[in-house]
């Protein structure tokens, strides 16, 4: 287990290869559809947020007051990435992230884009929502509740020790891309 | 509120923070024939700490709480009209509770309005029998998985499938490598074979509420699960699709028939995530027992 620690800088992202499992601490944000598809089309993030060594986290998490009118998170898994991809690249460019975590893989251009721009895809265990939620610490704060909803808004979070692989790097490898290519070729033998 | 609608809230909770015995089993027994310090080793860890500490705490085991979909075998003579209301009731207050999550959508408007309530939500299957018993079973079906669900037509040209048994094995072959880890995996499918294009995949559903440890009283479909469920193993797409030994967990066939012109094998992809649980209700509606 690898410990990768906030500010994600691309040095360490550079470091992280294929297959590597990660302990992920300090801030992340969550983004996924509403927020790719905004910024793809030249929405500007809210005063005083930056992805610069940042992480977008695809995730649409549950998230309740507590008593006291903290928010709260209680399920927290990741959402299936592929639906970025038509966006993902550009906004790895334009705004410094430094890793995507999310479920499933993502393809070609986000791939060159981590190797392009020094950032890496984090994959989730899909599905793990108790187990991840007790990986977030705290919400830092929330931006464009609002315009999004709740599952779509922007979420800053802070996370302890979060359990991810690193399924894509940013030396051009993907065990996604690979392990379709082997299973594929086991399945030809087979059939 | 009254018996009834109690009794479902209760399954809905059951089904949404406890996954079945014999899904954990096989979970289990994924997890011990992972290569220690694989990744695939820590990712099917890290899931069976999930199922603990979801029914630890009686929070959903997944996030996404999925499609609601009920399957009520009933005595001649209930009430369906009642008995769907009581279902609606218990699904809107689960919800409200935070058994399940805010997860139905408008199709047109793509508003949410919190209920879970809403044109074909939750759907309903009523099968009559002759008995006196009533039974309710209840999957909840995500949307990841869904996804990766497929429908082929026989014969196939590109995959060489025709209508037949090998022709069948060859396209769920097929599925379960486009499938990779996107449904999360490791799975469990559902499919049928022959009927149209919404029956198949309804049976393909249904072939999903039986116990993962049965055997299929057709021999030759029972071979075919069998055949499909190392197969998938052997081509080492692993859980999340991170390579491994565990690719599925289980495959469960059905068949319905077909006109001469049409032969469908539809696929039902569910994730380890495997929610289903079903209870028996006496004539109050109170629960008697539970089916897994
Ligand atoms: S596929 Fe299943 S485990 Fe994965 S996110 Fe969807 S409901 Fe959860």
């Amino acid at each position: 287990m690898i410990a990768l620690e906030f500010p994600f800088t691309e040095e360490k992202v550079r470091a992280l290869k294929v297959g590597d499992e990660v302990a992920l601490s300090g801030r992340v944000f969550t983004g996924r559809d509403a927020v790719h598809k905004y910024l793809h089309e030249g929405g500007k993030l809210p005063e005083g947020v930056s992805f610069q060594d940042g992480i977008i986290y695809h995730c649409g998490p549950v998230v309740l007051k507590d008593e006291n009118g903290e928010w709260k998170v209680t399920a927290a898994g990741p959402t299936t990435s592929i639906r970025e991809e038509p966006y993902q690249w550009q906004i790895i460019r334009d705004f410094g992230v430094r890793g995507v975590i999310g479920k499933g893989g993502m393809g070609p251009k986000t791939l060159e884009a981590c190797r392009e721009h020094g950032c890496v895809y984090l994959h989730g265990i899909g599905g793990a929502a108790q187990v991840l939620a007790e990986c977030v610490t705290r919400v830092i704060n929330v931006h464009m509740l609002e315009e999004f909803g709740s599952p779509e808004a922007i979420w800053e979070l802070e996370v302890k020790d979060f359990p991810v692989v690193v399924t894509m790097d940013s030396h051009g490898n993907s065990l996604h891309a690979d392990v379709f290519k082997s299973s594929s070729e086991a399945l030809a033998a087979r059939v | 509120m009254n018996a009834l609608t109690e009794s479902l809230i209760e399954l809905i909770r059951r089904t949404s923070a406890e996954i079945p015995d014999d899904v954990q089993r096989a979970i289990l027994t994924a997890l011990e024939n992972e290569k220690k310090g694989t990744i695939a080793e820590s990712a099917l860890k890290i899931i069976e700490r999930n199922i603990e500490l979801a029914k630890q705490k009686s929070q959903p085991i997944c996030q996404d709480t999925g499609s609601i979909l009920f399957y009520i075998d009933c005595p001649v003579g209930l009430d369906q009209i009642e008995f769907a209301d009581a279902a609606r009731a218990a699904v809107k207050q689960a919800t409200k509770v935070g058994y399940l999550r805010q997860n139905s959508v408008d199709s047109l408007t793509g508003k949410n309005d919190g209920t879970n309530l809403g044109p074909g939500a939750p759907a309903f299957h009523f099968h009559q029998h002759r008995g006196d018993k009533i039974s309710v079973r209840l999957v909840l079906k995500g949307g990841g998985c869904e996804n990766v669900g497929a429908q082929y037509s026989l014969p196939n040209t590109k995959l060489n499938a025709n209508r037949d048994l090998d022709g069948c094995r060859k396209v769920i072959l097929d599925a379960i490598v486009q499938a990779q880890g996107k449904g999360c995996g490791p799975g469990i499918l559902g499919i049928c074979i022959g009927g149209d294009r919404a029956t198949g995949y309804n049976h393909s559903k249904e072939q999903l509420l039986r116990m993962l440890d049965d055997t299929n009283p057709n021999p030759e479909l029972a071979a075919l699960e069998a055949d499909i469920v190392k197969t998938a193993n052997e081509l080492g797409i692993g859980p999340m699709g991170f390579g491994g030994n565990t690719t599925l967990l289980g495959a469960k066939i059905g068949a319905a028939n077909r006109v001469p012109a049409s032969y469908f094998v539809s696929v039902s992809y569910m994730c380890w995530a495997y929610r289903r649980q079903g209870c028996e209700l006496n004539q109050n509606g109170e629960i008697q027992n539970w089916l897994y």
